[in-house]
């Protein structure tokens, strides 16, 4: 099972990738909402992309107040 | 121009084209073909080309053009602005006409004498997913998501949705899926039997195409006969879902939850 950090650093790398932003410029606790400029339905096409590289199932309702990557990648975690 | 080329239309929020027993509805209302009354008279104007249809039709697929996705669900704005410009009773006359109008096209979409395909991606939510499982078969690209939110507004689905999901998949399944309203991806959808078809980003037009040309290959009067015996509409559970939304829309709660949708400047208002 992957560690905490890498889950972190793979979903920081996904959602660079899949938002077109340089990898460098996200943090993991950035508020992803702001630092990727995306909405409510960009998150859950986020979520698509986390749920199917790591092969989980994430209700979305565990995802209300989440808004930064460190929190969201501890939600995945306890999943794997 | 052929008669089939003649019923072709280009439409405000969706428009249609026949070619070779083959009818391709393609939706395109922005932001995400949200169903409000444009929406409804467009599908109206559409099902009339259905009944019946001037050619054998082996399929019909229904897609939509916009990148975020299938459909977002009914359009809450146009529900809670025109509920909040009438007198009470007036308004929930107004649901119930809408509610029987969308039944009445749904149940012709649900019972069209030709094989239909729902090719999906993206968000798939509350009347976008009731659009969808009025359609024979579900072809969702690795994007698709799920959902019947409805409750979060204090309704349920009213455009046919549960005992349409009921007649497809597992009590259980559609307990978990309208008491929480919470969203699912294709994965799930395909393990509870929803979706027939999953592919990759972009490819569902491309499946559905390819699986109506296959539907092509049979006898039309009996792939009709065999999917009147197979796919029952359930007409009684339709009619009582009514009742129950109209009875819901009624309550303070709705229109309390409509307005925080509408109003929300919040970055998540599609998030529970």
């Amino acid at each position: 099972m992957p560690t905490a950090e890498k889950t972190l650093d793979e979903i920081l790398t996904l959602a660079a990738a899949h938002f077109k932003v340089p990898r460098e410029k996200l943090s993991p606790d950035d508020d992803f909402f702001k630092t990727l400029g995306i909405d409510s339905l960009q998150a859950l096409d986020l979520l698509t992309k986390l749920e199917n590289h790591f092969r989980v199932e994430l209700p979305d309702y565990e995802l209300q107040g989440v808004s930064d990557f460190r929190t969201l990648a501890s939600k995945i975690q306890v999943r794997l | 121009m052929s008669t089939q080329q003649a019923l072709n239309r280009k439409g405000e929020t969706m428009s249609w084209e026949f070619r070779d027993g083959l009818i391709e509805l393609v939706l395109h209302r922005t932001p995400c073909n949200e169903i409000g009354s444009r929406s409804l008279s467009d599908l109206e104007l559409f099902c009339r080309t259905l009944e019946p249809p001037t050619q054998p039709v082996h399929a019909l697929i229904v897609y939509s053009e916009l990148k975020c996705g299938f459909c977002a669900g009914a359009d809450l704005r146009e529900l809670y602005e025109g509920s909040q410009s009438m007198e009470a009773e007036d308004a929930a006359k107004g649901v119930r006409d809408f509610l029987e109008r969308i039944h009445r096209v749904l149940n012709l979409i649900d019972a069209a004498p030709m094989t239909t395909i729902a090719a999906v991606h993206g968000v798939t939510f509350g009347g976008g997913l009731e659009l969808a499982l009025a359609c024979d078969l579900i072809i969702a690209d690795k994007t698709a998501r799920f959902a019947f939110p409805e409750l979060r507004l204090g309704l349920i689905p009213g455009f046919g949705g549960i005992p349409r999901l009921k007649r497809d998949v597992g009590n259980s399944v559609v307990r978990d899926l309208l008491l929480t309203g919470r969203s699912f991806n294709t994965t799930k959808a395909q393990q509870i039997g929803l979706v027939s078809q999953v592919v990759a980003e972009g490819e569902a037009l491309r499946a559905a195409r390819s699986t109506a040309a296959q539907l092509a290959k049979f006898d039309h009067q009996t792939a009709v006969t065999a999917k009147r015996f197979i796919k029952p509409i359930p007409q009684e559970e339709l009619k009582q879902e009514i009742e129950i939304f109209c009875e819901l829309f009624s309550r303070p709660a709705v229109q309390a939850g409509l307005k925080k949708f509408v109003e929300s400047k919040d970055a998540q208002p599609y998030l529970p």
